[in-house]
């Protein structure tokens, strides 16, 4: 209990609990999205071509995240477009993408004097250091995506099912797709300041796998996500602090123990209903 | 009988193939339309270039009636082997989908609306699948739901791509008979490798095997499947109705 006061009397944790609310939130929505799409390779893509960005960013001297969202987006947007217009497997554009952006980065961090400030942080994140400005963004983001998909939640939900359907109906399918995946690409760049580039795949899948074992509605598991990101990051923070280990990773160990535990748990109700139905 | 849509000296492919050509033909209502033909003929094209998803490389498609060109007035039936069966997404959601031609991008969805859709679902015997998801559907159930989808609109025309394929004879026949009664408000063009059934059910048959013939009779004759150039089963009506296996050389 002790441990639990000590962590509210310092403004950087309370910070990064901020953080960890604003992460579990964009990344429980847009990685149902993710999730139901089928697009977690290409969210993956995104993720690490932002190092690309990143590298730039170092090189010219501005925000590293500046440029991993300039990155992000265009790569988004360009995978979309070159499976499309260059007839290749849309996995086959991703894998190129995602080793291309970090190449650029390596080669712009390697010709950049002096050394990398903050380097480990974007990779593995560090929800401890975000700044104020890193949490204006996220609040922005995450009052946009908000506003996105209670406007247009029934539309994004329709599009994403049957793309083809919506087509016949002169739905901008095109237009919503390329929309969802500049949220998904900032969606990535802003929360890599907590959970790295190399972790932040997981809070836009695992929290949307344990929501999916128990509810099978878009909505819901938008809803369940979220909670199970909170709790994630929260435990994880806590399990950080107490044994001063790296916080993306703790969040992560946490989280995958939910899942063994939720899975465990559902097979034990089916189990349990099996047996009451022979009876 | 109202002209709904007429396609003049059509041609259309992809990039710089041509799949179809030649298409003059024209869909009036109370049509019921049997297409066949080889795999690869152009069935599939056929269809998209009707539904607007695919602009003809030559010739026209003119729309007869106010909302035919937008599509708010047509009801489809994809195949359903290409739906993600595990995309959360419930019965209730899928059906009402349907509407999305009428309603804004933003709209909600009525009381009254949703009372249609389940009034659907009960015509199609579905009323316990209201709240379960497509993941729970049988391939049956899922076809079914499919078509409410296709028909909640009121459609001035109904489009069904290979609905029989995927389903038991049982519900087959049913969806048939489905369509029987369908065909007195709308227009159906449906297509099949299998005419052998369903030729029982249709006024007319359109053969598409690159070129395309239209033939107003549900009876082709083999002297006509010949000058067809289509490699299908001979089709005819006894008491019992039946087709006669023939292919033909080219």
């Amino acid at each position: 209990m002790d441990a639990l006061f000590e962590i509210f009397r310092y403004q950087f944790l309370l910070k990064a609990m901020l953080a960890a609310i604003f992460t579990s939130v964009s990344c429980g929505i847009i990685g149902t999205y993710i999730v139901s799409k089928r697009i977690v390779f290409l969210s993956g893509g995104i993720t690490h071509a932002s190092f690309g960005g990143i590298g730039i960013g170092y090189f010219l001297g501005i925000n590293p995240i500046l440029g991993a969202a300039v990155f992000a987006v265009l790569t988004a947007l360009g995978i979309e477009l070159v499976t499309k217009k260059a007839d290749i497997r849309e996995d086959s554009v991703i894998g190129m993408w995602w080793s291309f952006g970090m190449a650029i980065g390596i080669i712009f961090i390697f010709i950049t004097p002096g050394y990398a400030p903050n380097l480990m942080s974007y990779l593995f994140g560090s929800i401890l250091t975000v700044t104020n400005l890193d949490l204006y963004m996220m609040l922005i983001l995450n009052v946009i995506m908000v506003l996105f998909f209670l406007a247009f939640f029934k539309t994004i939900l329709y599009v994403s099912f049957d793309p083809e359907y919506a087509r016949t109906y002169r739905a901008p399918v095109q237009l919503i797709n390329y929309i969802l995946l500049g949220l998904v690409a900032l969606t990535i760049v802003l929360n890599i300041r907590v959970m790295g580039i190399i972790l932040i795949i997981s809070l836009l899948t695992i929290p949307q796998t344990i929501a999916n074992l128990f509810t099978r509605s878009f909505r819901n598991i938008i809803f369940v996500s979220i909670l199970i990101a909170l709790l994630g990051c929260f435990a994880g923070l806590f399990i950080s602090y107490r044994f001063d280990i790296p916080s993306g990773a703790s969040i992560i160990f946490t989280l995958v123990m939910m899942f063994i535990i939720a899975r465990i748990y559902r097979q034990l109700i089916k189990a349990w209903l099996l047996r009451k139905q022979v009876r | 009988m109202k002209k709904l849509i007429e396609l003049k000296g059509l041609s259309a492919g992809y990039d710089e193939e041509i799949i179809l050509k030649h298409v003059n033909f024209s869909i009036y209502e109370k049509d019921f339309i049997g297409i066949i033909g080889p795999n690869g003929g152009g069935k599939t094209t056929l269809l998209k270039i009707i539904l607007g998803l695919l602009k003809p490389i030559k010739g026209e498609i003119t729309y007869f009636r106010e909302g035919l060109d937008k599509m708010s007035t047509i009801g489809y039936l994809p195949q359903s082997f290409a739906m993600d069966r595990k995309f959360p997404i419930s019965v209730c959601d899928v059906v009402l989908s349907g509407l999305m031609n009428r309603k804004g991008l933003v709209s909600k969805y009525t009381k009254a609306e949703k009372e249609l859709a389940y009034e659907l679902l009960v015509e199609t015997g579905l009323e316990g699948l209201w709240k379960k998801h497509l993941g729970e559907l049988s391939g049956g159930q899922l076809q079914r739901v499919l078509l409410c989808r296709a028909i909640i609109s009121s459609p001035d025309l109904l489009i069904l791509d290979e609905p029989g394929t995927y389903v038991d004879n049982k519900f087959e026949g049913e969806l048939y008979e489905m369509l029987r009664d369908l065909n007195e408000r709308m227009a159906i063009i449906i297509v099949s490798h299998d005419i052998g059934i369903i030729s029982y059910y249709i006024k007319t048959i359109a053969c598409v095997n690159r070129n395309f013939h239209y033939h107003e009779s549900n009876v082709i004759t083999e002297k006509q499947l010949a000058a067809y150039n289509c490699p299908i089963q001979l089709i005819t009506h006894g008491d019992v109705p039946h087709t006669v296996l023939k292919k033909h050389q080219n």
